[in-house]
């Protein structure tokens, strides 16, 4: 018998604009000791299933139809006072951004504590060693000394250990993980997945995994359960649904997943995948940087951001920078963006130090043109007041000759070079969806025809489907307009598609340098196998997928 | 629990400059009289000769950083100068007056607390009930009463029209002796003696003047709390303490509430502002014998000394409330120690 | 393509940000009233002088302190003045020095904000260090020593005023300044080609507007309650000059024998217009901001 049943469950939320169905009659089991994931992009319903589950649902969220049952129990029956009973004692619930699901003023023990007494599983004797106990059985070290620690003192990846502490801390039978590791550097990620499984087979639990990434399912996951616009497409085990799958979306997250030994033009379905386009390398330098260092003046004495960094790009070449946060990759690409004036070093740009010009002069310096940036968040990289053309356009008005018409019809055509449609220009940030602002970003960056393009992690706010068109766009328009990269990424995996050198970074140092294929496949540096070995691992697909939709 | 501790000794430092910014206004305050200080200071039937002699006792010839450095030593050793129409030194005249505002502003305060603080935490519970209505009314409105027409108003409702309300005219009617100075707080006092009969006359006497000082903190207050518990119940952590199953109470309490009330403590600094700023209307209108009213008497004669020395102690009065309200916030936000490390 | 576009989107900002605006106004007709409210308020300010039944400084003594009647209709003092007429010809005066209060802090305050946030460093910490000793003091009473020093005068309140307020703006802009000035689109207007005044002055100054235009319409409020309570303990405003705050002083001496009508009604407009302002800011919080609705 299945631990959880759901049976044509349907939530709705009441909005401005009326009833808002974001979960449209799903069903799905959780047997006993089972691992169930549940993947989707944003907007799918996937969260809004596992809150109804805990009866959990935000203001304005009601269950309007179906079945949820636990154990028997019929939990859209079940009163308040008896959900209060179930949660944490029988279902268990961990979130994404740990840090902010810790009472910040509370120490981590005495939260721990608060379930203990809740649920009766300890005593006021025994208390305290049972917390304890319970941020053992998480693998925290000194657990005696965190017990008395506040979240601000414990890194991200520890709060998370805590909060997970909370959940189990008093046996729950099952445990809902709403995106565990959104957040997370990705050696985290991967060592609060590995105790996440463990713990559930070592007390026999059923879990919940909700993600939108479909790797880490597939890797952690007994099952998946698909779900696209609060509906669910397609279930099954996670090797078959990954190497197999039958619906069509399914088919385009698995293709868009990056993966080893994939081009980025096979994370396309078959049908949008163009030929390749030719690139024009010249063996000629064009950005040349060195032994730069970054020291900023903290509260507690001197950061050093980057610690003597040196590499080449050369004309038409597309380079990655890899890192976890706090690598020191941001603070480089801020200083080659010539936003941020280095301590020491130099930036040679066709041979020229470019920071001999001070930042804060740059902006009227003759080589502004020549190397823009796209960033990471592309809704914050936007004036919440202009419209996609002033956006676009704005580069232009600063930086060209040209007259108000020429700009007019030179944003026209930029949008077109990016695949935004031309009635969207009117519009501002907030009404365009995030591939639109990503497409607005790109647009905005290449307007003034720069010959060097740093790419902030262009993607990373973007669901996977997204990112494939938007990285696909990015290759288009680099042999198009034969520009030069910097991509800077925390992921291997991306990079590989884009570029064809690869910098690996770390606490300020390049530890790692070279092809991108060589440093993929044989990499040298112990570091840079930690952060491939921590990425998740999706199935190898057995049958290509192209061939099997062919 | 060093790091509390240096925590503390670093926000009574940083008191330190701000402490020497309001010495350093209020001589420029000083300085910046109408006319010539000296002439001011002898007097109508003054003299060249008197007004340079007083020139030279007042070091008005010397240059300014000298001038400042006198009066910054005078402060030091509490001289505020002397009043002209009381004919006493002004720090004496403020000591003297100083419990009567205190035990005005402090009732009021605890009061509006009392009330402000739980209607606050309801109407946050409780968005669209009654009490989330009343919120709101009070707060709106609250904020917009002047101080002296609820006094006036509160006056004509409670004392001529329903005759329960002494007449607003000081701390204890005539009748009654004043009790033996302890504190300077008569309800203190007066208890302290054993003297029901005068404690109950004092408290009849505070009680318009500290409901009209009450309601007008009672709308930043409660506004604030509610805010503060709407946020606070809003967040992730609340979240995750649902998810486990803990009880309304505990969310509400150890989690909700303890988090929502460092924002209400910030907020009584301001409070405190206007309280303090209130209570000189206040005090005029209730004809309170505090340093308010003392001041207001004082402008009336222009007695510049007096009215100097009045805002000079207020400001020091209001650093040493901050200070404590920093304190008690160090207190109960363990990050705050984490900073200063 | 994945990223369709959804049709729900209004085409223009514009238009959406009237639906907003309407929409506030319909779920909200507590703002709609505090618009009307301030039409009010406009309107004696600009006509009042030209529509008060009587001279609102001409005694007679003969008709002293008589409770309101239809030829009176709030009363007369006890010179014998129309109330009603001194009432409506104090809005534009108490108006008057509000705003001009509240327009110099605006001004000085964001400049000083802008500054401050913006550029940071030295000149912030400066900054930082005065305004910390202006809110030091307890606002009223720092009004009271200025205008004490400076001279009893009417322009010396609206300076009073106007030095105590500076500090709110001036953090207030600090804070929206800094936020913005690590934030994405700044950057992005520097790679345009942008100068930092440029971008502090079109990219993020702008952006700060929405929260200072609340802040402006609760200081209003709060401005005219200051100038009345200086002007209720014998500050700035002289009789036999028709203002709200002096005229609850004059009325409260008469409260004790039950006349009560000389310190009411000028109460009640100065209650009036206060709440007005408060209502306003309110209601454009909700407008600018609809989650920070408290």
């Amino acid at each position: 018998m299945s631990l959880v049943s759901i049976k044509d469950l349907k939530v709705s939320f009441k909005t401005r604009r009326g009833n808002v169905q974001a979960v449209r009659g799903i069903s799905l089991e959780v047997a006993k000791g089972e691992v169930l994931g549940i993947v989707g992009e944003s907007g799918s319903g996937k969260s809004v299933t596992s809150y109804a589950l805990m009866r959990l649902l935000d203001k304005g969220g009601s269950i309007s139809g179906g079945d949820l049952s636990y154990g028997g129990i019929d939990l859209k029956a079940a009163s308040e006072n008896e959900m209060k009973d179930l949660r944490g004692r029988e279902i268990s619930m961990i979130f994404q951004n740990p840090r902010a699901a810790l009472n910040p003023i509370r120490k981590v023990g005495h939260q721990i504590e608060d379930v203990l007494c809740r649920h009766a599983k300890a005593t006021r004797s025994n208390v305290r060693s049972e917390a304890i106990k319970a941020l053992e059985a998480v693998k925290i070290n000194d657990a005696e000394q965190r017990y008395d620690a506040y979240p601000f003192e414990l890194s991200g990846g520890m709060c998370q250990r805590v909060v997970i502490a909370i959940a189990l801390a008093c046996d729950p039978k099952l445990l809902i993980a709403d995106e565990p590791t959104t957040g997370l550097d990705i050696t985290t990620q991967k060592a609060v997945m590995d105790l996440i499984t463990e713990l559930i087979s070592e007390r026999d639990m059923s879990a919940l995994v909700i993600t939108h990434d479909l790797g880490l399912a597939a890797q952690y996951c007994d099952r998946i359960v698909v779900m696209k616009d609060g509906e669910v497409v397609e279930e099954g085990q996670s090797d078959q649904v990954f190497t197999a799958p039958k619906h069509q979306y399914t088919l385009k997250l698995v293709d868009a997943t990056p993966r080893i030994g994939v081009s980025v033009r096979e994370l396309l379905l078959p049908d949008q995948r163009t030929p390749f386009p030719e690139l024009k390398k010249v063996d000629l330098p064009l950005l040349e940087v060195r032994d730069l260092t970054k020291t900023f003046q903290g509260k507690s004495g001197p950061v050093h951001a980057v610690k003597g960094v040196s590499f080449t790009v050369k004309k038409g070449q597309s380079v990655g920078l890899v890192g976890e946060s706090g690598c020191g990759k941001s603070t480089t690409s801020s200083i080659l963006a010539r936003l941020l004036d280095p301590t020491s070093g130099e930036v040679l740009f066709n041979g020229e130090d470019l920071s001999k010009t001070p930042a804060r002069k740059f902006s009227r310096d003759p080589r502004r043109a020549s190397i823009q940036m796209v960033f990471q968040d592309a809704t914050d990289s936007f004036n919440p007041r202009h419209t996609a053309r002033q956006i676009i356009g704005e580069p232009l008005a600063r930086l060209t000759q040209m007259a108000r018409k020429q700009r007019r019809s030179r944003v026209e055509e930029l949008a077109v070079l990016v695949g935004l449609p031309v009635k969207l220009l009117d519009r501002f940030p907030h009404q365009l969806s995030g591939g639109q602002k990503a497409r607005v970003g790109i647009a905005r960056a290449i307007a003034v025809e720069p010959e060097f393009l740093i790419l902030d992690e262009p993607t990373a706010a973007l669901d996977v489907s997204i990112q494939a068109v938007v990285l696909n766009l990015l290759v288009d328009l680099r042999a198009r307009l034969g520009l030069s990269f910097l991509f800077v990424s925390h992921d291997l995996h991306v990079v590989r598609l884009l570029c064809d050198e690869v910098i690996v970074m770390k606490e300020g140092k390049i530890v790692e340098a070279g092809a991108a294929e060589q440093v993929m496949t044989s990499p040298t540096h112990a570091y840079t196998r930690t952060l491939l070995s921590a990425a998740p691992h999706p199935p190898i697909l057995t049958v290509p997928t192209s061939s099997a939709a062919e | 629990m060093t790091g509390r501790l240096a925590t503390v000794g670093l926000r009574i430092t940083h008191s330190i400059p701000v402490i020497l910014g309001v010495v350093v206004v209020s001589f420029l305050l000083t300085r910046a009289l109408p006319g010539d200080p000296a002439v001011y200071f002898a007097g109508p039937a003054a003299d060249a000769a008197s007004i340079a002699q007083i020139r030279t006792a007042l070091g008005l010839d010397k240059p300014l950083p000298e001038q400042f450095l006198i009066y910054a030593t005078d402060v030091l050793r509490g001289d505020f100068g002397q009043s002209i129409s009381t004919g006493q030194p002004v720090s004496e005249d403020l000591a003297n007056r100083l419990p009567a505002s205190l035990e005005l502003t402090l009732t009021a305060l605890l009061l509006s607390c009392a009330i402000a603080i739980p209607i606050g935490v309801l109407a946050a519970t409780r968005p669209g009930s009654a009490v989330d209505h009343l919120c709101r009314i009070l707060v709106t409105a609250g904020v917009s009463l002047p101080t002296f027409f609820t006094g006036v108003v509160l006056i004509y409702v409670f004392y001529y029209l329903l005759g329960i309300a002494p007449s607003p005219l000081g701390r204890l009617d005539f009748i009654y002796i004043e009790p033996d100075h302890v504190t300077g707080f008569y309800l203190i006092d007066a208890a302290i003696a054993g003297d029901w009969e005068t404690w109950l006359a004092a408290l009849k006497q505070l009680v318009l003047p500290a409901v009209t000082l009450a309601l007008f903190t009672l709308a930043p207050l409660a506004r604030m709390t509610r805010a503060a518990m709407l946020s606070a119940l809003s967040s992730d952590y609340i979240r995750t303490a649902r998810a486990s199953g803990l009880t309304d109470n505990k969310v509400l309490f150890t989690y909700a509430f303890r988090n929502a009330l460092l924002p209400v403590i910030t907020t009584l600094g301001m409070v405190f502002s206007f309280t303090l700023g209130a209570n000189v209307l206040v005090e005029k209108v209730f004809a309170w014998p505090g340093i308010g009213s003392y001041a207001v008497e004082a402008l009336v004669v222009s007695d510049y000394a007096a009215v100097q020395g009045f805002v000079l102690a207020m400001a020091l009065l209001f650093v040493a409330l901050n200070l404590i309200i920093d304190l008690t916030y160090s207190m109960i936000d363990p990050r705050i120690g984490f900073e200063a490390k | 393509m994945t990223d369709v576009v959804s049709n729900s989107v209004p085409p223009t900002r514009n238009h959406g940000a009237l639906d907003h605006f309407l929409y506030v106004l319909r779920s909200n007709p507590v703002t709609l009233l505090a618009f009307m409210m301030l039409a009010v308020l406009l309107v004696a300010a600009l006509v009042g002088p030209a529509i008060t039944p009587y001279d609102p400084l001409t005694s007679n003594a003969a008709i002293a302190l008589q409770p309101p009647s239809l030829d009176h209709w709030f009363g007369t003092d006890n010179l014998g003045r129309d109330v009603f007429s001194r009432v409506i010809v104090a809005t534009r005066l108490d108006l008057a020095i509000s705003v001009a209060a509240v327009a110099l802090s605006f001004v000085i305050g964001s400049l000083l904000g802008s500054i401050a946030g913006y550029w940071g460093g030295w000149l912030d910490s400066v900054l930082n260090r005065l305004f910390d000793t202006i809110m030091a003091f307890p606002l009223f009473v720092l009004a009271m020593g200025i205008v004490a020093a400076l001279g009893n005068t009417v322009e010396n309140i609206v300076y009073a005023t106007a030095v105590i307020n500076i500090p709110f703006y001036a953090r207030l802009v600090r804070a929206e300044v800094n936020i913005r000035r690590e934030a994405g689109f700044t950057q992005a207007a520097k790679l345009s080609g942008n100068s930092d005044i440029r971008v502090l002055a079109l990219h993020i100054f702008p952006n700060a507007l929405p929260p200072m235009m609340v802040q402006v319409s609760l200081n209003l409020g709060w401005a005219i309650l200051n100038a009345a309570g200086l002007s209720f303990i014998g500050l700035g405003v002289r009789p036999p000059t028709a203002e709200w705050g002096i005229m609850v002083a004059e009325g409260a001496n008469f409260i004790v024998s039950g006349e009560w009508w000389l310190a009411l009604f000028p109460g009640l407009a100065l209650m009036f217009a206060v709440f007005t302002f408060n209502l306003l800011g309110d209601g454009l919080r909700d407008i600018v901001d609809p989650r920070q609705r408290t």
